[in-house]
């Protein structure tokens, strides 16, 4: 099963290798990274999206939690929570195929935030597998070149991931 | 406010910390700091002649003490040649802080001279590493080194610091922090007392209990409380190959080893167990042999103060994360509390049961027909001359089973051997390491002609600080326990096994300005030992014991099976 480990994480230098050094070591997946600073400068989110067996999602918890430098984290997949990714995806964009691709956008609630005579780059926002249903309707054609962020997320309601 | 180099301040809050010994090397990148040491007398510094024994050394020490060994080498090989001896303190959670120079800021990243990423190397194999951005940051991270490395579940820190971290004119103000706090880092102090009370109501309905405890006890110094736990609810204990000492081997209530090279009484106990309470043990692989066919009746409770331990390989029943002291300290009083006893009854049979698997093996070896000493009668001669009261510091191999087997230890920190990454070289440093700060103890190193090999150059270092350690190389000729497998595994092809052109040990040893002792047969062996304890108490003295290459190590559970499955001599299985 798909779970999202959420991580506020020490903002020093090698805190990062740390984390992602742990996955390799201990032969864990990683499908998404994130990180980022927080409005307190000392501390960064970092959000991981993982899968395995329950027996192997709990040692990753747990061995997180043994690095000196993660404060606290949380399965957010645990609970309720909002996950968002944002993908910037370049495709053709000519003749009949640009108006194609101006519905297929809209119906997705993307933004078209680059225009070329041949080429359209669209901004999406949403869940992975939003992303992925969109890319799926554009087809392998036209797409030209995909980035994603990977995925953040956070728990719904008054639960928050805080000193 | 005093100011002082970085140099200096390193030097200074080793002492604070109350460091009598460094074990190191010194090289381009640490010179600054060799020369703080120069200054002063309070911390003594010990040069190795391989790294890899400055680490192995700070370990033993560590081990016999529980106080954190310190080492302290240069950039580039210096610090790779720590890595090992690293490894072998993290896999056993032993403390340790390891100094490392690195060049200068500026260079770092430029391919410089003996720059090597350090931190990116020990990543996997330490508790937590700091590099230095500025020296007025040296007190704190030390502080900080210490805590990390001795609390929790302790392990080794490296603390990594550039050349310019340490110029003597560079002075800031010092001052030693009498505390230190670190947000993110709290290990537990105590265990959940519904869990312990569980535990112990799962003990006391137990009709087949059994204790399996391990290194953890040594390290969270819970000995005593153990002791009288075993005895109060007259269970029976057996100990993992990091545990031994921590319950007395000649106790009636004592199994011995359990897993691969087990007793077959402690085996067959935790097969058929109904209960099991693991204390500060980790159900390792080495321990379970398959770990879908483990102890199929028992219910298990685990103490652990890593709750990554916990149900990693074995999934228990009641787990409880806390100091091993402290949770047995509770499960004593709510015993002292509780009028419910063991079940008597049960016990008997269950001992009855046991004094039955006692009887099938209980350590019996083939005595030598040819003369040819047999290498566990060389290890109860030890232990008779020892009279059980020597720090062993064993190597890896045949000759650590035999140690683990046939030395019968009453106290812990005295079995001193890499139990987790298996490192052979490592006994006789950590044997250095003990006997500079236990000079009146006797401390032998247990070895074989393989691994003594790999740390052999720090003969010279015994003879520069005066360490008289005692070698006992249990010499066959063959790279044993591999030699074995190759025997029980491959129908005897035995690749790679046998050593060749070995010295004469015995001049080896002189030409170091030690003594040599060559031994064969039951004879010269006791007066080996007497020599060795004797007329040469104060001498480094290689014992060279040649002991029969056919001998295997039995028990040995068979692979894949459960743990009752089990070779008990080359011809007979469970």
């Amino acid at each position: 099963m798909r779970h999202i480990i959420s991580i506020l994480l020490e903002n020093e230098p090698g805190a990062l290798a740390r984390v992602v050094g742990l996955f390799a070591q201990r032969s864990y997946n990683i499908e998404t990274l994130t990180v980022a600073p927080t409005e307190d400068p000392t501390l960064s989110r970092m959000t991981i999206t993982t899968s395995g067996p329950d027996r192997v999602i709990e040692q990753i918890t747990k061995q997180l939690n043994k690095l000196i430098e993660v404060v606290k984290l949380v399965d957010l997949t645990e609970g309720e929570h909002v996950e968002r990714e944002l993908m910037l995806i370049k495709v053709k964009a000519a003749g009949a195929q640009r108006a194609e691709i101006k519905r297929t956008s809209d119906i997705f609630r993307g933004q078209i935030v680059d225009v070329t005579a041949n080429v359209y780059t669209v901004q999406l926002t949403g869940s992975t597998s939003k992303l992925e249903a969109f890319i799926e309707a554009i087809g392998p054609n036209c797409i030209l070149e995909t980035v994603r962020t990977g995925v953040s997320g956070i728990a719904r309601g008054e639960k928050t991931l805080s000193l | 406010m005093e100011l002082l180099s970085g140099g200096e301040m390193l030097v200074r809050s080793l002492n604070e910390e109350g460091v009598e010994y460094v074990y190191g090397y010194p090289g381009g990148s640490l010179l600054h700091v060799y020369d703080a040491f120069y200054n002063q007398s309070a911390v003594k510094h010990v040069l190795v002649r391989h790294e890899q024994a400055a680490a192995h050394m700070a370990d033993g020490y560590a081990r016999a003490t529980g106080k954190p060994g310190v080492v302290m080498v240069t950039s580039g090989p210096g610090a790779t040649n720590t890595i090992t001896g690293i490894a072998t303190a993290f896999t056993d959670s032993i403390p340790m802080v390891v100094i490392t120079g690195q060049v200068m800021s500026h260079l770092i990243g430029d391919d410089a001279f003996q720059e090597t990423d350090m931190m990116g190397i020990s990543r996997p194999i330490v508790k937590h590493s700091f590099s230095i951005k500025h020296p007025s940051e040296i007190p704190e991270t030390v502080k900080k080194a210490f805590h990390i490395a001795t609390t929790g579940r302790p392990g080794p820190v490296v603390i990594d610091i550039p050349k310019d971290m340490t110029i003597p004119n560079d002075r800031h103000e010092y001052s030693y922090p009498k505390k230190v706090k670190i947000r993110s880092y709290a290990p537990p102090q105590k265990g959940h007392t519904g869990q312990i009370r569980k535990a112990v109501e799962m003990l006391l309905e137990g009709k087949r209990p059994i204790i399996y405890s391990g290194g953890g006890v040594i390290l969270g110094k819970a000995h005593e409380q153990l002791r009288t736990l075993v005895r109060d609810l007259n269970v029976p204990i057996t100990q993992t190959l990091m545990g031994l000492g921590a319950y007395p081997a000649t106790d009636r209530q004592s199994l011995g080893m359990l897993g691969m090279h087990g007793t077959y009484e402690a085996n067959m106990a935790m097969h058929h167990a109904d209960v099991i309470l693991a204390i500060g043990a980790r159900f390792d692989d080495r321990v379970t042999n398959a770990t879908n066919k483990f102890c199929p009746d028992a219910q298990i409770i685990h103490i652990d103060i890593d709750p990554s331990s916990i149900s990693k390989t074995i999934d228990v029943d009641i787990p409880i994360v806390g100091p091993v002291d402290s949770v047995l300290d509770e499960i004593l009083n709510i015993l002292g509390e509780l009028k419910t006893k063991p079940d008597a009854d049960a016990l008997e049979s269950w001992w009855n049961q046991i004094d039955e698997w006692r009887k099938r093996h209980g350590g019996k070896y083939d005595k030598n027909e040819s003369g040819v000493l047999k290498p566990q009668e060389a290890i109860e001669g030890l232990w008779e001359a020892t009279k059980g009261n020597a720090y062993i510091c064993s190597d890896v191999g045949q000759h650590q089973m035999f140690a683990a087997q046939y030395y019968k230890f009453d106290e812990p920190n005295k079995w001193i051997n890499s139990g987790g990454l298996g490192t052979m070289g490592f006994g006789f440093p950590a044997a250095m390491g003990i006997k500079l700060n236990f000079p009146d103890e006797m401390v032998v190193c247990v070895t074989g002609e393989g691994s003594i090999q790999m740390n052999i150059q720090e003969m010279s270092t015994c003879l520069q600080y005066g360490i008289p350690v005692k070698i006992f190389c249990l010499n066959n000729g063959y790279l044993g326990m591999v030699r074995q497998w190759q025997d029980m595994n491959y129908e005897g092809r035995h690749s790679s096994s046998y050593m060749e052109s070995l010295p004469d040990w015995g001049k080896l040893a002189e030409s170091y300005g030690h003594v040599g002792i060559n031994v064969e047969g039951k004879e010269q062996l006791d007066q080996a030992m007497a020599d060795c304890f004797g007329k040469y108490k104060d001498r480094l003295v290689f014992v060279n014991v040649v002991v029969d290459p056919e001998e295997h190590v039995y028990p040995m559970q068979v692979p894949t099976g459960a743990m009752r499955d089990m070779w008990l001599s080359k011809t007979e299985r469970t």
